[in-house]
């Protein structure tokens, strides 16, 4: 057993791996950060990086396919991993708690809105319904729900898209908890809600100074949430900094394509976006190599290390981890003299 | 809720109508006649016109429609050309009977379906799982009759610890307040009535409940399977609930939605099709009773008796759709 961690939240080398009939599917493959109170990680990268794995991995839901999960993961001292699991459960919603991408085939159909509150509350705190249901209503005030003591007994179809992830909002949050997970909290939602919710999330964040992790693949969510951001790719890690690392000094080329593709309002509407050419990669054969090396345009400056050697993740500066077979000299000449320009090509 | 109710009921007035006017011409439609087959094959045809005309049947059919409709909203449904007993009283006399067995076969179906359904579902691929589908297509394809000569071989012949057939033990002592002799037997205190009229429905209940049995283990089974892979159980463990209150508060309402419609469907069909199996374990039921009268062309008994079944398969789809408003606010009327 090793030594618990200074941090909040830390994972360590976790990995977690579904056997199917094709082969082991490593969604997750030795993934390890940390995380303070009061902090926002952004987690981003393309569907099937293991990024909504890893959420409800810290969680303890990832079961299901049989899976193995193997490394540690430390929530405020105490380990989990290999924890008994119905004390995580107790854990859930109370210490640590989801928000999920679509709120409405995640919240009950059958019960009302705070008829669901009301249930996580009570799970966890010994009160009457009545206090419970005036906990709710409160809540739903507090995540911006109009007459609340009224939308209480609503159900969730009778709320809109972004009324329902309030909701959802204000049930995760009925137990105070310090860690609070959001998976694309805002992808089921148009744009003007979208930013309304993530206002909300980080008011509510300073307010119970809660660590947040935003797992998304929208890269503009995590620009103004996040104090750090991580990559992932293919189950791992491959860049992760602060948020003025990864937006204003970002190493990793798989990194320079998604700045590249993501629209942005101070460009031309005429330019094109820069695409990632290819698909991401399987989990179950991964490419040999960098998992990123059959997208990568910069595979001829590795010396043919690219596909026989996988890159280990580097500390390039202060905190900022790379994992490329690229010199972190080469790395900062493309993006200043290749890349950059050409995203700011207008 | 109410309205919908009402509402609901008041559609039963049409389709009684249609239903009631199709019976009338269908049961006339069957080659021969209640006469015929009342005197046989070497009846003169002044005998059988006699007979005819005795009961009205020389009359055109919309004109002894009307007079049919007229006594039934007087609640007189006519007299049974076969028995010459009011066909109230023979409706009364064999419904309970079959309502019984119904029922028993449906708590057969439904007691032991929706736990077998439920736990294949949530040891899918388990050995459990497979065993109950396949003993589920079993149970579909395997014909009544042969199910039904089977128990009474194993257990009333061989084991002899089950009558072979019959309602009770005609050497009882009993009377019969209800017509429902379970019930009955509890009414009037006679503790052995009660079990011997229990007994006998536990044979042909097994019999006629095999068929819906299959049918509710696969319905559960695949919307519980359906259920568990929904958001909001996830939702629910996020939560913190405890494994068993998410089971039954969150999956198993959820999966009672196709459960409950199959069994107000198997109901309905239930009560229609008890032929076989109250023939094979002497059942006086109702299905026997169509059946024989069918053979006689007993015009008032089908007509009454087929127009109670299609009412009693209304009430009891209303009561579903009632059930599935309690159950699912989506669908509940304003």
């Amino acid at each position: 057993m090793t030594t618990p961690p200074q941090s909040f939240l830390e994972l360590r080398d976790l990995r977690i791996h579904f056997p199917t009939e094709d082969g082991l599917v490593k969604s997750v493959d030795g993934l390890s950060f940390k995380l303070d109170r009061g902090k926002t990680l952004g987690i981003v990268g393309e569907s099937g990086s293991g990024k909504s794995v890893t959420s409800l991995g810290i969680l303890g839901l990832h079961k299901g396919g049989g899976a193995k999960i193997s490394g540690e993961i430390w929530l405020d001292g105490e380990e989990l991993v290999t924890a008994d699991q119905d004390h995580v459960r107790t854990l859930r919603g109370k210490k640590m708690a989801m928000i999920f991408q679509d709120p409405l085939s995640s919240m009950h159909p059958y019960y009302s809105v705070g008829a669901q509150i009301i249930e996580a509350y009570r799970i966890h705190h010994k009160v009457s319904k009545a206090v419970a249901r005036k906990h709710a209503i409160d809540l739903l005030g507090r995540v911006g729900i109009p007459q609340p003591d009224k939308r209480v007994d609503d159900y969730p179809h009778q709320f809109s898209g972004g009324m329902r992830q309030r909701a959802m909002i204000a049930m995760s949050l009925s137990c105070d908890p310090e860690l609070l997970i959001a998976d694309e909290p805002t992808t089921a939602l148009d744009v003007t809600v979208q930013a309304q919710i993530l206002d909300l999330m980080t008011d509510l964040q300073r307010e119970f100074n809660s660590a947040l992790i935003i797992i998304t693949h929208d890269l503009g969510v995590v620009a103004e949430l996040s104090d750090d951001i991580l990559v992932m790719y293919g189950g791992k890690c491959i860049e992760y900094g602060s948020a003025e690392d990864i937006f204003y000094r970002p190493e990793h080329p798989y990194t320079w394509g998604l700045l590249g593709s993501m629209p942005r309002l101070d460009r031309e509407p005429t330019e094109r976006l820069l695409p990632i050419k290819g698909t991401p990669p399987s989990l179950i054969n991964v490419p040999s190599g960098c998992a990123f090396n059959p997208r990568c345009t910069f595979t001829d400056r590795t010396e043919g290390r690219s596909t026989s050697e996988v890159p280990e993740l580097a500390e390039t500066e202060g905190g900022h981890l790379v994992r490329c077979h690229m010199s972190r000299e080469e790395r900062r000449s493309i993006w200043d003299n290749e890349i950059k320009p050409m995203m700011e090509s207008t | 809720m109410l309205r919908f109710v009402v509402r609901r009921l008041a559609l039963l007035v049409p389709i009684l109508l249609g239903l009631s006017i199709l019976l009338f011409l269908w049961v006339r439609a069957l080659p021969g006649g209640p006469a015929e087959a009342l005197l046989g094959e070497r009846a003169t045809p002044e005998a059988v016109e006699r007979v005819r005309r005795l009961y009205g049947l020389d009359r055109p059919w919309y004109e002894q429609y009307f007079t049919w409709v007229g006594n039934l909203l007087r609640g007189d449904l006519g007299v049974s050309t076969r028995t010459q007993h009011p066909v109230l009283e023979e409706l009364l006399r064999t419904f309970p009977a079959t309502m019984e067995l119904a029922l028993t076969a449906m708590i057969f179906a439904v007691g032991v379906g929706i736990p077998l359904g439920y736990f294949a579902a949530r040891r899918h691929g388990s050995w459990l799982d497979h065993l109950s589908v396949a003993g589920s297509l079993f149970g579909i394809t395997i014909p009544v009759f042969f199910l039904g000569y089977m128990l009474k071989f194993v257990f009333a012949e061989k084991l002899g610890i089950l009558p072979t057939d019959g309602r009770q033990d005609p050497l009882l002592d009993v009377v019969h307040p209800t017509g429902f002799y379970v019930l009955d037997g509890l009414v009037s205190g006679n503790l052995e009535a009660f079990a011997d009229a229990f007994q006998h429905l536990i044979l042909p209940g097994i019999a006629l409940g095999t068929i819906p049995l299959a049918i509710v283990v696969r319905i559960t089974r695949a919307s519980v399977l359906d259920v568990l892979h929904e958001d909001y159980v996830r939702t629910a463990e996020a939560k913190g609930l405890k494994p068993a209150t998410i089971r039954g508060r969150h999956v198993l309402r959820n999966a009672m939605l196709p459960i409950i419609t199959i069994i107000g469907l198997q109901v309905g069909l239930l009560l229609g099709g008890a032929v076989l199996t109250e023939t094979v374990f002497a059942f006086p039921g109702f299905g026997k009773f169509i059946a024989d009268s069918i053979m006689a062309r007993d015009y008032a008994v089908l007509q009454g008796f087929i127009l109670f079944t299609a009412v009693v398969f209304v009430l009891v789809n209303l009561l579903v759709d009632i059930a599935y408003g309690l159950i699912d606010p989506r669908v509940r009327v304003a």
